[in-house]
């Protein structure tokens, strides 16, 4: 069983159901894309498979690698091999980058072992160049003072350290110019492997030009309404979210 | 060489020659509670002169006459019973127990400190002394040749009174308050030290160093004399928790920095959670001289210590960065007292403090600029997090500035970790106490940084330590 498995999941926030009968299932080696309007349950969905506590699961079973990780608190889940990037990383003062990615990629070891501080070093310098970040920011607080385009390429600088098996993208896209988009996208793509699942969250086509998707999603009302091709996405922007609530969504009924 | 049990009467001599002499003859055991036979059984053991007898006398009676502070102070210092304590403890009588009955919680700390085996012992009251002799010998040495002073208050005071004597009491009078006046009539233990004009003492001097049953005393008494143009940084404490039956530690510190002189005073405490720990330290800054205290408090029920500095001639600095660390069943009563004296003096503060489960923090700081100073600059900033719902913080400034062209800054804050926050580092499979211990550090850690580097690193573990216990 290599993919993320996520059956007829049912989802919400106190008495709001937002997810309902969602099921997606993302292999190892792919790049989904979920599409949709906004409150339909894109970052709900995120928050959800990370083990955000606010959200209440009602129903339904999420599987890594044929793990049951619904039980499973949010670092044991990370710890599986999930990583979510975030729509809006918070900041973290005090807790340098090099400090913080050190720590997470210690509480993956087990008991006892330390992570090698020299080839630490030489990896996060090297990431840190492909994503054109300064070296000098290993040292800064966490997000602390950046914007928000800073934060999104500091997202993909810790995905790029954790090497996850399964990564969530929730709109990775926003808040950034095309210069910073097509160098995100370049570090993603660098990762895509028979490895890593990808699922990448956006509300706009763009992204999808440089991280090109296997398959695509669009999600209306809490579920999927259709899947198909990397033209999907095209035919998306095209048409707009109304052909969704017109179309697609009375269709998947 | 070294008492491990109670039972042991042998009497042994202080290496240190001169500063301990017990005499097998004298019969009075100082028992518990305060009398003025009391004040004559130390005087005797220790061999001192008339003037400071004549001195703990009349500070014993200042000590009677004053009342608890408790009109602005907490009200738990009425639970201090003065008449059960003992205030003066030979080496022979000091408690100890076997390792068995070292609390885990206890060794479990030391194993994350890495503190070595011996000194687990001394610091668990297993063993009553720690053999520092060796390290100890050879700093010696080197600060002889410098002509640098660095012994107890009784060797300094009868071998060395001329350069001692003046400043004894200056900083710190006797009636400062009741728990200085305590100290001036009891005191045992402590550093004096001096440094001679231009020396600048490389190494810090540790009073780890000095360790034995009765140098980590209850009523030390330090004075630091920097002559003009010298330098030294004195540490003192440990972060390891220290096995204490004692109930009252009341510590003086006295700092003198002559001109252009440098002294720099670092302390981590962490007394076990019975302790009060009530402290009075205050430095006098001359001309162009810089005094800095850099504390932090993590153990002890209560401790009340407001580090000051007297800023008494011009362009004198002082700073005090301060870190508390309050958890359930503690208070940190803590701040700073900044006195301008002179044209363009400058002081800065800094108060990071941490209140979990429901310890208690609080902050005070006096800052004095009178009206007829000119260009004289403070900073202040203090900020809190409170970690649990029922944590405690309160600050209380105290600021008065008059006069023509002095500036004052005053920056505070509260805040709590935030649940993003927390969540955020889980998802990246830190867990939830890691998670806590890390946000902790990354809100000091521009203080600890302050610190020597084995303070630094061991301070981070210890504050871990603190987190975890109060997660989940």
């Amino acid at each position: 069983m290599s993919s993320l498995d996520i059956r007829h999941l049912s989802a919400g926030i106190g008495d709001r159901a937002i997810l309902k009968d969602f099921s997606l299932s993302i292999p190892k080696g792919e790049v989904h894309a979920l599409m949709g309007p906004n409150g339909t349950g894109k970052s709900t969905l995120a928050k959800a498979l990370a083990g955000h506590e606010d959200y209440t699961i009602t129903g339904g079973e999420v599987f890594l690698d044929g793990e049951p990780i619904l039980g499973l608190e949010a670092d044991a889940r990370a710890r599986l091999g999930l990583f979510l990037a975030f729509q809006y990383p918070c900041e973290i003062p005090g807790v340098s980058i090099a400090n913080f990615l050190r720590a997470a990629s210690q509480s993956r070891l087990p008991e006892g072992q330390e992570i090698a501080a020299v080839e630490f070093y030489k990896k996060l310098h090297a990431k840190m160049d492909l994503l054109k970040m300064d070296r000098k920011f290993t040292a800064r607080g966490l997000n602390e003072g950046f914007s928000g385009g800073e934060r999104k390429r500091c997202e993909i600088l810790q995905m790029m350290m954790l090497e996850p098996k399964y990564a969530i993208m929730d709109e990775t896209d926003s808040g950034l110019d095309i210069d910073a988009l097509r160098i995100v996208a370049q570090g993603v793509n660098l990762m895509r492997g028979p490895n890593l699942g990808m699922l990448v969250i956006t509300h706009y086509q763009r992204l999808l030009d440089y991280i090109v998707p296997d398959v695509v999603h669009v999600m209306w009302d809490g579920r999927i309404v259709k899947t198909g091709g990397k033209d999907l996405a095209l035919e998306l922007e095209a048409k707009g979210y109304d052909w969704v609530s017109k179309e697609l969504a009375p269709a998947a009924k | 060489m070294n008492s491990d049990s109670a039972t042991t009467t042998q009497i042994e001599l202080d290496r240190e020659k001169g500063n301990f002499r017990y005499e097998t003859g004298y019969a009075f055991d100082a028992g518990v509670g305060l009398r003025p036979e009391t004040i004559d059984y130390i005087a005797e053991v220790k061999g001192e002169e008339s003037w400071v007898r004549e001195f703990r006398h009349k500070a014993l009676k200042v000590f009677e006459s004053k009342p608890l502070p408790t009109h602005w102070a907490t009200k738990d210092l009425e639970a201090i019973d003065f008449s059960k304590i003992r205030y003066y403890l030979s080496q022979g009588q000091k408690p100890s127990r076997s390792w068995d009955d070292v609390p885990e919680a206890m060794k479990a700390t030391f194993e994350r400190l890495g503190i070595p085996e011996q000194e687990r012992k001394f610091l668990a009251g297993v063993e009553a002394q720690f053999d520092s002799e060796a390290a100890y010998s050879r700093m010696k040495e080197g600060l002889e040749k410098l002509g640098v002073i660095f012994v107890g208050p009784t060797e300094g005071l009868k071998n060395h009174a001329e350069i001692f004597r003046p400043w004894f009491g200056k900083v710190i009078p006797t009636g400062d308050n009741k728990f200085s006046a305590l100290n001036s009539a009891v005191f045992s233990g402590g550093s004096f030290i001096y440094v001679p004009k231009g020396v600048k003492v490389k190494q810090p001097l540790q009073a780890y160093f000095r360790i034995n049953a009765e140098n980590f005393g209850q009523f030390e008494r330090t004075l630091i004399i920097a002559d003009e143009g010298a330098e030294v940084t004195y540490m003192e404490g440990c972060t390891a928790p220290k096995f204490e039956t004692a109930t009252l530690h009341s510590a003086v510190v006295e700092l003198i920095a002559l001109k252009g002189a440098k002294i720099q005073y670092i302390t981590v405490q962490n007394w076990s959670n019975n302790v009060f720990n009530l402290v009075t330290k205050r430095g006098l800054a001359h001309e162009e001289a810089e005094i800095r205290w850099i504390d932090c408090n993590i153990g002890s029920r209560l401790t009340m210590k407001y580090p000051g500095v007297i800023l008494k001639g011009r362009k004198a600095r002082g700073e005090v960065l301060s870190i508390a660390l309050a958890n359930t069943g503690q208070h940190q009563d803590t701040g700073a007292k900044m006195i301008h004296a002179a044209d363009e003096t400058t002081s800065n503060i800094v108060a990071k403090s941490i209140s979990v489960g429901q310890g208690r923090s609080t902050y005070r700081g006096l800052v004095q600029i009178p009206k007829h100073l000119k260009n004289c600059k403070n900073n202040t900033e203090c900020d809190a997090l409170l970690i649990n719902a029922n944590s405690r913080t309160d600050t209380y400034p105290a600021i008065t500035v008059r006069g023509e062209g002095n500036s004052v800054q005053h920056e505070a804050s509260v805040s709590k970790v935030s649940a993003e926050q927390i969540f955020y580092m889980r998802s990246r499979g830190l867990s939830e106490a890691a998670a806590m211990s890390l946000s902790v550090n990354g809100f000091i850690n521009d203080l600890v940084r302050e610190f020597p580097m084995e303070y630094s690193v061991e301070l981070k573990r210890l504050i871990e330590l603190e987190m975890e216990g109060s997660v989940g």
